[in-house]
């Protein structure tokens, strides 16, 4: 990739290191901040207390939980789709959902009740926006979940569309159990130490917490104003 | 849209907010439920105020070392292919973003919320130049097919217009031919929206918190209008004032945990979306080409000043919601884009005291938001300070005010004087009251009393009422 440009800089931090009235910083540790309130949340609480939390803030967040294994993992999201009745759906190209039973078996048998589904392919490039803009259901797969908040975060990449879970009306998001963690915090230390360690971040990275929705008329909440109207979580059990 | 709007005059638009029933029936019920929401979901934090103290520490960490930061940001931007243009004025960054969008020959663009894009008055820049611009959250969306009515409130810019007003401005605007249910007109601009989206060349948000370490940029938003903003045009255009930075990932937690609480009450807002330069050789979606622009616009003036802590605000209107006199007058009353208690502290510092000299009295002192404010900073405090320098520097407060701060200031600080002054101050008073009340009150007084009522000075000092009751006590 090749390097972009600055404009402007030096005469605009020179200014402001003169406003402040002292030269330029050149070397600035972050301090260890006096309080740290944001460990102690959840703290020491394990997955099944994690879930719990996690299941009565969906309900919160209007957002639908179904709890499976990988046994009935197939059916669960099949139904799903089914509830939605929707006639198309677009999943991402990751191994993850594949290895829990999305695979060419699933979509066949899905084609045979007549929905169709695709899975984001790089090779065919603006198609994939395409397909998503028609698609009823986008589904994806949560690499971090947060208790707290209700939220999924998307590590995207080539093979995982942004647009998965926003351009569909209905979005399904597959949350492995394993990827619970309390709340934000521990969300973006991984990243932190991920930057730390000089490897490459997501260009996006998207946490996701529920339906889209707004309170600008008359402070009365309503769904689906960009993105998905409706939103289904499904939990899966770890083998 | 620039910072000031509305109309000219403080008290022409104070009498409009005190008029509009109807705005102050929905002003006061928003307060009510975001400030209920906020403090349900702060409590669920555990130690609030431990939470505040990070908040400002970190503000003022940030802010102390900002040239730093900035650095650190545009560097790593750059080395994941993106653009950085550092604008000192608005102009600057006007005219950068209408070079970009020249070359990339762009016909419309697509906007996510941003309230220094308001400040810079961009989308009349772009306009200029032939382009078409749509404003992408629903509430700023209603408010531009409104022929740019301006907001009235920082996180909720629609709040003063009920539904059937809305109903009415789609209907005529855009042929809309449903009800005013509020769901109804959502289904509506989410077809409208969806067209605009896939049709754009451009797209331009702000930036809530930008990290450093990385060279990310956050949104946040509950629509996720600027995720389709960020991931359907070619270009992406972020705009960010100087000051919304952080150093790494793990105060971009903290920053967004207080926003999202302050704002809206909510653990986290529905999408938190952050980006990392533009996609990646092999991603399909997302922009090509990425832009952000760095505006100071008269922050710099700022830093170094008492008023430096107001550039830690994060924009969540806390202060707003719990302001008794937001509540009366609505938003419209600021004159500016920046509105409530914050507004009132920095649309001065931003656009002068010449035009805003009135904004800092627009405030009961009460301390409310300071108290709201989750990075502390002192409001009221603030605004004192504003007025200090408007009546003793500025010389530009109202002759009545400035003959009472004499008076009084000669009054208490002279034994005799004051003992004087207030044992007649019952029979001076005389002419104006009725009853225990002053409800047309000469000199200083008439600009309080037109709104309320003042107590009459009791016919007994206070002073010689405490002496005769200690006097009875000692007898008895």
């Amino acid at each position: 990739m090749s390097r972009g440009t600055i404009q402007g800089r030096e005469d605009f931090l020179n200014r402001i290191a003169e406003k402040i009235g002292r030269p330029r910083s050149e070397h600035v540790e972050r301090p260890e901040w006096q309080v740290q309130p944001q460990w102690d949340v959840f703290a020491g609480e394990n997955t099944e207390q994690l879930m719990e939390r996690f299941k009565a803030q969906c309900d919160k967040i209007h957002t639908n939980v179904i709890e499976t294994d990988v046994n009935g993992f197939r059916e669960a999201v099949a139904e799903t789709i089914g509830a939605y009745q929707a006639d198309s759906v677009i999943m991402w190209d990751d191994v993850r959902l594949e290895r829990a039973g999305l695979d060419d078996g699933f979509r066949s048998q899905m084609s045979a009740l007549g929905v169709e589904t695709k899975v984001w392919d790089t090779s065919k490039g603006e198609e994939n926006i395409r397909l998503a803009e028609r698609a009823g259901v986008g589904i994806t797969y949560s690499d971090i979940t947060l208790a707290e908040s209700g939220t999924v975060v998307l590590l995207n990449s080539p093979e995982k569309g942004r647009l998965v879970n926003l351009l569909p009306e209905n979005y399904i998001a597959v949350i492995p159990r394993s990827s619970l963690v309390p709340r934000m915090t521990q969300a973006t230390r991984r990243v932190h130490e991920r930057v730390q360690n000089g490897e490459e971040i997501s260009s996006q990275i998207h946490f996701v917490s529920g339906p889209s929705n707004s309170a600008d008329i008359e402070m009365s909440l309503v769904v689906g104003v960009h993105g998905p109207v409706r939103a289904t979580y499904i939990i899966l059990g770890d083998e | 849209m620039p910072l000031r709007v509305g109309e000219k005059d403080f008290q022409t638009r104070v009498n409009k907010g005190l008029d509009d029933a109807f705005m102050r029936g929905t002003v006061r019920s928003a307060q009510e439920q975001l400030r209920t929401r906020k403090q349900a979901s702060s409590e669920e934090l555990g130690d609030w105020e431990a939470w505040r103290s990070l908040g400002e520490e970190i503000r003022t960490h940030t802010l102390e070392h900002l040239d730093y930061y900035l650095e650190q940001l545009s560097d790593k931007v750059a080395e994941r292919g993106g653009h950085v243009y550092f604008a000192k004025t608005a102009e600057e960054g006007n005219a950068y973003v209408r070079k970009v969008a020249r070359e990339q020959e762009a016909k419309k663009i697509v906007k996510s919320k941003s309230m220094v894009t308001e400040e810079m008055s961009l989308n009349d820049a772009l306009e200029e130049d032939g382009l078409e611009v749509v404003e992408t959250d629903l509430g700023e969306y209603i408010l531009q097919v409104d022929d740019h009515d301006p907001p009235s409130h920082i996180v909720a810019p629609s709040l003063h217009k009920n539904r059937a007003q809305i109903k009415d401005v789609f209907a005529e605007k855009k042929d809309y031919e449903d009800s005013d249910n509020a769901n109804d007109i959502t289904r509506f601009v989410r077809g409208e929206l969806r067209e605009e989206f896939l049709d754009a060349d451009i797209g331009i948000t702000g930036c809530n918190f930008a990290v450093a370490e990385s060279g990310s940029i956050s949104l946040v938003t509950n629509e996720g209008n600027a995720d389709l903003v960020t991931a359907l045009p070619k270009t992406q255009i972020s705009v960010m004032s100087m000051e919304r930075i952080v150093p790494t990932w793990e105060e971009l937690d903290v920053m967004v945990s207080l926003l999202c609480r302050s704002a809206v009450g909510q653990k986290l807002t529905s999408y938190i979306t952050t980006l990392t330069g533009p996609k990646g050789e092999e991603e399909i979606d997302g922009p090509e080409d990425f832009h952000l622009v760095i505006v100071d616009n008269g922050r710099s003036d700022i830093l170094g000043t008492q008023f430096q802590s107001a550039l830690h605000c994060i924009r969540c209107a806390a202060c707003v919601n719990v302001c008794p006199v937001y509540r009366h007058v609505g938003g419209h009353a600021y004159g500016s884009i920046y509105n409530g208690p914050i507004g009132a502290v920095l649309t001065p510092l931003l656009d002068g005291y010449e035009n805003n000299k009135d904004l800092p009295y627009a405030s009961s002192l009460c301390a409310a938001c300071t108290e709201a404010c989750p990075v502390k900073i002192p409001l009221h405090e603030q605004l004192i300070a504003h007025r200090q320098i408007i009546t003793e520097k500025e010389k530009l407060g109202s002759m009545p005010e400035k003959w009472a701060m004499k008076m009084f200031g000669t009054g208490v600080s002279a034994p005799k004087l004051y003992r004087l002054a207030s044992k007649q101050a019952h029979r001076v008073m005389s002419p104006w009251t009725k009853g225990s009340r002053i409800s047309n009150g000469p000199g200083p007084l008439k600009a309080w009393t037109n709104f309320r009522d003042l107590p009459a000075p009791a016919s007994e000092r206070f002073r010689d009422w405490f002496a005769n009751r200690r006097r009875s006590e000692f007898d008895e």
